[in-house]
């Protein structure tokens, strides 16, 4: 892609197209582990509408110039959900499609967690929970000393937040007023071993976040319409002085039913052959369901 | 202990006065000079804003303090980084370099960004206020990361020679403050970058040290060739990734016996770089060290645990003569 090509923010997608991105992204995702082996299932599709949101409707993008310094920034704290991003960055043209045949190989940019130095379009490196939120608050803190008015976004998981440096960092954003941040917790309900409230309560989410003075939106993190409603209405990032967060209540492994009822299972695992064409079906009717008129060439597998 | 009336804590923190900033706080005045000429460096603290008033005077926009959160203050730099800026974090050592391995190796050292740690107070400088406070395992852990440059330096001059020669580095550098240290060099040196200063011309043994070491070594290949007929060749390591492997295995080999002195612990120090070098050149030579043994410190005032654990002038003469008696 040309070098000067911006994808703006708030570009127009539909609803039901970014609801199919979302479902295109869970096809890609089950195809890249199947290539690698093992991966990261539910945790990936409990974001997925997230990433689709932000890629195809939210985030100042320049595929052509990634490290262009009036970017958007996306920081993706809970690491282990890269696969997600891979089909996306290669689709919005950071990097040729075929690297994604590379995925999980030795030499290959793209690895099941993200690394800026290798990947194009990786903003920052990430696979230890916890410090993605200090580092996107450097990164808004940059914002600020530089006069660019770009957003650094930053994804976490709900277990993520067990880990006390991400409060430091809360705490450090809100000190300085960091309006251009914004925090998305994707709150599934679980964490590699069980469900969150079990390994280490960090409930009430919203109010922590309220007490450490950031702006809190608590939201369906499956509805489209409320994702863009919430991203479209933040704050200038100019001149805001509370740094948001949003609550994004969302279901681990949304979008496959046996993986719904069994999200902990799906963590980290690898379909076989017959959960594979089960999932593939299951995904596939309801992208053909809600297709028709979407005019989005996402919809297909590989 | 009425010794211990003699020996009191100094009080380190402070560089109010401004006429003996560069004394007192080298560090310091040094990141003021290195942001004159170069207006993407910041400085942050985790509370330790007293250590850079002089900075703060003079840039007080490019200050950040983030509290006493020191990993926080990692990544945060880390990301300051990534766009562009070159932030040098001041921290007491203990605190730094300890607390905040992981952070430095995942969000600075793997992606090869310009962060600066100042570790102020290394080694047993924080003695009295107890083991907590000391950084004696500090460089074992810096100097295995792959990309980040670690420098010691000898005293205030080698201080401002160390920190300009590091200022254009591309990756992370983790810069060791020594506090209580005795005079090197009488202007600031040119070390080019790896390289070790040879302080004297010697045959009978090696003297290799770092930060307060260099100055101990100095003063006792004085004493022993003055007082022993011994002639020691002297070596300031204050570059301690990269070193100066030529200039190690050219002295071990031409004196056959290598004494380093460090206050840190007999593990992974400036000790293990001249054991591995030697082994790796297949150089004969006697080793010795003069450093913290690995066991659990004592605690008290700086002066008389360096006194304790022979980290004087005269302990090192006495384990040179021991080394060439061998």
């Amino acid at each position: 892609m040309p070098a000067d090509i911006t994808l703006e923010r708030g570009r127009p997608a539909s609803d039901t197209e970014l609801a199919r991105r979302a479902d295109w992204i869970r096809l890609q995702t089950i195809d890249l582990i199947a290539q690698a082996g093992l991966g990261h299932y539910s945790s990936t599709f409990s974001c997925a509408e997230i990433t689709a949101t932000l890629y195809y409707h939210v985030l100042r993008l320049r595929p052509g110039e990634p490290r262009w310094a009036d970017r958007d920034r996306f920081l993706l704290g809970k690491g282990h959900v890269a696969t997600g991003l891979w089909p996306v960055l290669a689709d919005l043209g950071f990097y040729d499609k075929t690297l994604l045949k590379q995925f999980g190989k030795v030499g290959s940019p793209l690895n099941d967690h993200p690394n800026m130095k290798l990947a194009p379009g990786i903003d920052f490196s990430s696979g230890s929970l916890g410090h993605n939120l200090s580092v996107g608050t450097g990164m808004a803190l940059a914002g600020r000393l530089s006069g660019r008015d770009y957003r650094t976004f930053v994804l976490t998981g709900d277990g993520e937040l067990q880990e006390g440096q991400v409060w430091e960092a809360a705490m450090a954003a809100s000190h300085y007023k960091l309006g251009n941040l914004v925090a998305i917790v994707d709150a599934n309900g679980f964490s590699g071993s069980g469900p969150t409230s079990l390994a280490m309560n960090i409930e009430p989410l919203g109010k922590r976040f309220e007490a450490f003075g950031w702006r809190v939106q608590e939201i369906d993190g499956h509805d489209i319409a409320t994702l863009k409603e919430t991203f479209d209405d933040l704050p200038d990032a100019a001149t805001s002085e509370q740094p948001t967060a949003v609550i994004a209540r969302t279901r681990k492994g949304q979008g496959v039913e046996f993986m719904e009822k069994q999200p902990q299972a799906w963590h980290l695992g690898l379909l076989n052959p017959e959960q594979y064409a089960d999932v593939v079906a299951e995904i596939t009717a309801r992208m053909e369901l809600a297709g028709a008129g979407a005019g989005t060439d996402g919809g297909s597998a590989q | 202990m009425s010794e211990a009336t003699e020996k009191k804590m100094v009080d380190v923190f402070s560089d109010i006065d401004r006429d003996t900033a560069l004394k007192a706080n080298p560090s310091g005045y040094a990141v003021t000079e290195i942001a004159a000429a170069d207006d993407r460096v910041l400085t942050m603290t985790a509370d330790l804003s007293n250590t850079l008033a002089e900075f703060r005077e003079a840039f007080p926009d490019r200050y950040i303090e983030l509290g006493i959160a020191e990993t926080n203050s990692v990544s945060v730099a880390a990301g300051l980084a990534a766009c562009g800026y070159v932030p040098y974090i001041f921290s007491m050592s203990p605190f730094g370099m300890l607390k905040t391995a992981e952070q430095w190796r995942t969000d600075a050292d793997y992606n090869h960004l310009p962060v600066r740690l100042v570790g102020r107070l290394s080694g047993l400088a924080m003695g009295y206020f107890g083991t907590s406070h000391y950084a004696v395992e500090d460089i074992a852990i810096a100097r295995t990361f792959a990309n980040t440059t670690v420098v010691s330096p000898a005293d205030q001059h080698a201080v401002l020679a160390l920190m300009r020669g590091t200022a254009d580095c591309e990756g992370p550098v983790y810069i060791r403050i020594a506090e209580a240290v005795d005079p090197v060099y009488d202007t600031v040196p040119d070390i080019p970058r790896g390289t070790w200063p040879r302080l004297r011309e010697g045959s009978d043994l090696t003297l290799a040290a770092h930060g307060m070491g260099v100055g101990l070594a100095v003063q006792a290949a004085d004493v022993l060739k003055a007082e022993h007929g011994i002639s020691a060749d002297v070596y300031d390591g204050g570059y301690l990734k990269p070193f100066d492997e030529a200039a190690i295995a050219d002295t071990a080999a031409r004196t056959g016996k290598v004494l380093t002195i460090e206050d840190h612990t007999v593990n992974g120090g400036i000790g293990a770089i001249i054991a591995e070098t030697v082994a790796r050149h297949k150089i004969a030579a006697d080793l010795a060290q003069c450093a913290l043994p690995d066991v659990d410190l004592e605690v008290g005032v700086p002066a008389e645990l360096y006194e304790y654990y022979g980290l004087t002038v005269a302990g090192v003469v006495a384990r040179a003569l021991e080394l060439t008696k061998g």
